[in-house]
């Protein structure tokens, strides 16, 4: 298929950026979006002008690296990674806009590249459980419900991708922060610290410039791991009891 | 020569057997120089040991541990968990990787689980046979005290994740679930969904965060090591490149650890991530430290098969699906175009579980590739054509559908088979998958002794960056467990040993070794920015790619090697004359980045085929074609073989020099492996 892409190109933190338009033909259905731009960078570099800067790793939907608005929505139209993404959701002759997560907390680097190490100062400020190494007890001497478990899980599948900052109007960072509570929240271990935890992390939330939440919902639609809206009740749970018990 | 010959784990005094001369050196590709030794591991009951070493290594106290500065390179399991460790232990921790942040190393990515022998299964597990079935699944080819170790502290590992929060699947009583994987046939491994290595690498980068904030442990995100600082012939920093900014910077400390990753991208396509790259370890190697055993690389038999020229990395679907799903191809090649799901069952081939029928589709991950490529060279594959064959077998859960019911399956295997279909196009619980064996892991890697210390003293090299615990073919679900046993509990307890002589002499920035580092980086970085050739890095890479899988691959031979290295000769040369780097060094410049991991793989992928060439027998990962039984399966030689091949190296002009670690089995007996 043929394609016209629209393309966010920014030559460093500083600099200006527009939307660059390139034709590219002869894309096969079965290449993933970003082999996509693969094929247009190797065409950029062979006529001496530079390659798109995109970040991208394990291009298993796993590492949470990439991440590209396309086309106004975050990862694209499906619900995945972008690396996940495949040109069978696309049609010849379309027009497809491509650009970075935007974002205060997420200043931009460099064309598509953004600096997301805000969410790592959220996990800084709490996002863990104190245990040293060695200090720990036999695995089973404390049980964990299975419901129980399985809800940790789900949401400790978070990739920190920062999707649902991109789609939200405000820019909040708070299904990304409520998925971490939620996780360590449902487990026994991660009890002593519980409320410590919400009001820190909530703290360095909004000291790195992200939003505040207003319900609109487009975070957990974007979500490529599917992380629902409850993380985020659940952390306003948590946050209330907290400062209730004067944390 | 290098100044690693005088390094104490070097035994000059033990003589070199006589064996008849060998074609590489023949051939004048290497040389041959002393036995080498692991000085550090205790004698005794293999049981003592690691308890020995422990007590045996010098302590440091509490109040000097803050005056002494560790660089650990990758946070991985093995980096993020040493960084961790170190840093809660109150030394002073500089901590790197080249991602946006450390949650994303490659770790990540792994699926299926972790091994550990906790016998919850009361299955008649135990350490002895975690030892056993690692020794035995690494076809006799690694050292017995370093994977009984392993074995040995794989229940703490677990007992430490699940005090950090690690999420792992629980049985409705609320205890710890566990699988079976490749290789063995008791139940030992751990698993959380397809996502282990997610779940278990946020741990450790959780752990890393709060000793961030503790002010223990200094990230470096987006930086990339590009040499390694060798003074008075110890290990004493690393000059790393800021990837945003482009400054080449110097960091110095008192001892530097590599937890690099694998080199699997040598062969282009992989399962890798994107950025994994052996330019921490071969810089390394370049100034002094043995290279181990290169040629050991793992080809993952369930992979989701190429699908055209323009692939740019292979997905793993994790081999826990072997546990449910039965791996066929058709009986006769004139089906190989049918619908899968109107052949009948007489009409096809289980040929795993024909061939041996006692572990069937649970064999090791070497044989169950090799196979698939046997039958798909009968002509018997089935997708669609890649040159004159096609290349995939079947994937089957329908007997495990009906067994089980989709719910079930979707439980324990979901995430995969929603990925296949992603990529793919194809619904798994309607038609077989088909899959394809793909370079996912490399058993090579820097040389270390017991210590984890590789022969520049102060050099430590963790995970899957060295060489140490899965001789030639590695069982599935270990890496995982050599990444966290090597992080939380092997290095923080060796290292000590090393860092009591510390701190060391302050190292100035106009230090000759220093400036030395620095220079060379700085020449690197302007000369590939000034070829302005006529080829993209890309097209080096995948052209590579193609010679290393062609004939370092599922199988080697004598010619294919001799061929393989002309061609990778020719290509390197024409890649400092041709290659087109754009852009500039004061930026975030992804092709810059890709050309410096480049020619480095360029470099390496010739001592993969020379050690390959070197080792004229059969083992695990290794299948020359030269060696092998009646029956086609691989034939060891440990008359001649039964070493570790550690290459120094041997200049930019010069052969590389090898230097043999004798392997020594004392509580397993070395026998042929059959898994029939
Ligand atoms: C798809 C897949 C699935 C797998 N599944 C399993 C499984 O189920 N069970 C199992 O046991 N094993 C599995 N493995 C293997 C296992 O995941 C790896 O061997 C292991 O995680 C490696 O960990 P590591 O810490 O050594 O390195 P990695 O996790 O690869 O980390 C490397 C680190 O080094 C950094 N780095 C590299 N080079 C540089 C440089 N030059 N400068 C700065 N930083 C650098 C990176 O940024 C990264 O932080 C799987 C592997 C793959 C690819
Ligand atoms: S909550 Fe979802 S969208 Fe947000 S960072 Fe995590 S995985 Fe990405
Ligand atoms: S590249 Fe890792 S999630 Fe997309």
């Amino acid at each position: 298929m043929n394609l016209t892409l629209k393309i966010w190109r920014q030559a460093g933190p500083q600099a200006k950026g527009e939307m660059v338009t390139y034709p590219v033909s002869d894309i096969s259905e079965d290449m993933s979006f970003l082999e996509m731009l693969d094929v247009l960078n190797e065409q950029l570099n062979a006529r001496g002008e530079e390659p798109i800067a995109f970040d991208s790793d394990c291009r298993e939907g796993i590492c949470g690296m990439c991440g590209l608005m396309i086309s106004g929505k975050a990862h694209g139209p499906e619900v995945t990674t972008t690396c996940q993404l495949h040109m069978r959701s696309f049609s010849d002759g379309d027009e497809i806009t491509i650009e970075p997560w935007r974002a205060d907390a997420f200043p931009v680097i460099k064309d598509l590249v953004v600096d997301r190490s805000s969410f790592d100062r959220i996990i800084q400020a709490g996002g863990f459980i104190s245990a040293n190494t060695g200090s720990a007890p036999e695995a089973h001497s404390v049980p964990v419900p299975k419901p129980k478990a399985d809800r940790a899980f789900m949401a400790a599948a978070c990739i920190g991708c920062g999707a649902c900052v991109a789609a939200c109007p405000n820019a909040s960072g708070m299904l990304f922060m409520g998925a971490k509570i939620t996780h360590l929240g449902e487990l026994p271990q991660g009890q002593p610290e519980r409320d410590a935890r919400v009001v820190s992390m909530v703290s360095q939330h909004d000291h790195e410039g992200f939003g505040g939440c207003t319900n609109v919902g487009a975070c957990s639609s974007a979500c490529p791991k599917e992380i629902p809206l409850d993380v985020i009740n659940q952390l306003n749970k948590d946050l209330r009891g907290a400062l209730m018990r004067g944390e | 020569m290098t100044d690693t010959q005088t390094a104490s784990t070097v035994a000059p005094e033990a003589p070199a057997p006589a064996r008849e001369a060998a074609p590489g050196v023949v051939h004048g590709l290497y040389t041959e120089g002393e036995p080498i030794a692991d000085t550090k591991a205790p004698k005794g009951p293999i049981e003592a040991r690691w308890n020995k070493r422990k007590f045996d290594a010098a302590l440091v106290n509490p109040a000097n541990r803050r005056k002494l500065t560790v660089i650990i390179v990758g946070t991985g399991l093995a980096g993020g968990a040493a960084a961790a460790t170190l840093g809660e232990a109150g030394y002073n921790v500089k901590s790197f990787c080249y991602q946006d942040s450390p949650r994303r190393a490659h770790s990540i990515a792994a699926q299926g689980g972790i091994n550990a022998a906790k016998n919850y299964k009361e299955d008649g597990d135990s350490t002895f046979r975690l030892f056993y079935d690692t020794v035995k699944g690494g076809d006799y080819r690694s050292r017995e005290s370093n994977v009984y170790r392993l074995a040995e502290v794989s229940a703490n590992i677990i007992d430490q994740c699940v005090a950090q929060g690690v999420p792992f699947a629980r049985e409705y009583g609320g205890l710890l679930d566990n699988r079976s994987f490749g290789g063995v046939q008791v139940s030992r491994t751990f698993y959380a969904r397809g996502q282990t290595g997610q779940q278990l690498l946020i741990g450790a980068y959780q752990a890393l965060e709060r000793q961030v904030a503790a002010g223990t442990v200094e990230m470096f995100s987006r930086h990339e090591m590009l040499e390694v600082v060798v003074a008075d012939g110890k290990a004493r920093g690393i000059i790393a490149r800021d990837l945003v900014t482009g400054e080449i910077e110097t960091h110095l400390a008192d001892a530097v650890v590599l937890a690099s990753g694998g080199y699997g991208n040598v062969f282009f396509l992989s399962t890798n991530a994107m950025g994994s790259n052996v330019t921490a370890t071969w810089r390394a190697h370049r100034k002094g430290a043995h290279f181990a055993n290169p040629c050991y690389t793992q080809i993952h038999p369930t992979c989701i098969p190429v699908a055209g020229e323009h692939q740019s990395k292979l997905t793993l679907m994790s081999e826990s699906l072997r546990n449910d799903g039965r791996i066929w191809v058709p009986k006769n090649a004139a089906d190989c175009e049918k619908d899968p799901r109107e052949i009948p069952e007489e009409d096809r081939d289980y040929y795993l579980e024909r061939i041996y029928p006692s572990f069937g589709n649970l064999v090791p991950r070497d044989i169950a590739s090799r196979q698939a490529k046997n039958v798909c060279d009968e002509g018997r594959g089935v997708g669609p054509k890649v040159g004159d064959f096609r290349r995939g077998v079947y994937l089957d859960f329908t007997d495990a559908l009906k067994r089980m019911s989709a719910e079930a399956v979707a439980e324990k295997y979901g995430n995969l088979l929603d990925m296949y279909q992603r990529i793919t196009g194809e619904n798994p619980y309607e038609v077989p998958m088909r899959i394809y064996p793909a370079v996912h892991y490399t058993m090579g890697g820097l040389w270390v002794d017991y210590d984890l210390q590789s022969s520049i003293p102060g050099l430590f090299v963790s995970g899957e960056a060295n060489f140490s615990d899965h001789g030639a073919n590695r069982l599935g679900a270990s890496a995982l467990m050599q990444g966290l046993a090597d992080g939380y509990f092997v290095l923080p307890n060796t290292i000590r040993d090393y860092l009591a002589k510390g701190p060391f002499p302050k190292l100035e920035e106009s230090n000759e070794a220093v400036v030395e580092a620095r220079a060379s980086v700085d020449a690197r970085v302007q000369k590939l920015l000034s070829i302005n050739g006529d080829r993209s890095v890309d097209s080096f890479h995948k052209e590579l790619g193609n010679i290393m899988w062609e004939y370092c691959g599922m199988e080697r031979s004598e010619e294919g090697l001799l061929k393989a290295i002309d061609l990778i000769r020719g290509l390197r040369d024409e890649f400092w004359r041709n290659v087109k780097v754009l852009g500039s060094a004061d930026t975030l410049n992804q092709s810059l980045e890709k050309a410096g991991r480049v020619a480095d793989f360029l470099e390496l992928g010739e001592l993969m085929c020379i050690d390959a060439l070197h080792r004229r027998e059969s083992c695990g990962g290794h299948f020359r074609a030269e060696s092998q039984t009646e029956d086609g399966e691989a034939l060891r030689h440990d008359d001649e073989y039964a070493y570790v091949a550690a290459w120094e190296w041997g200049g930019q002009d010069g052969a590389p020099i090898l230097h043999k670690e004798d392997l020594v089995y004392e509580f397993v007996e070395m026998k042929q492996r059959s898994y029939k």
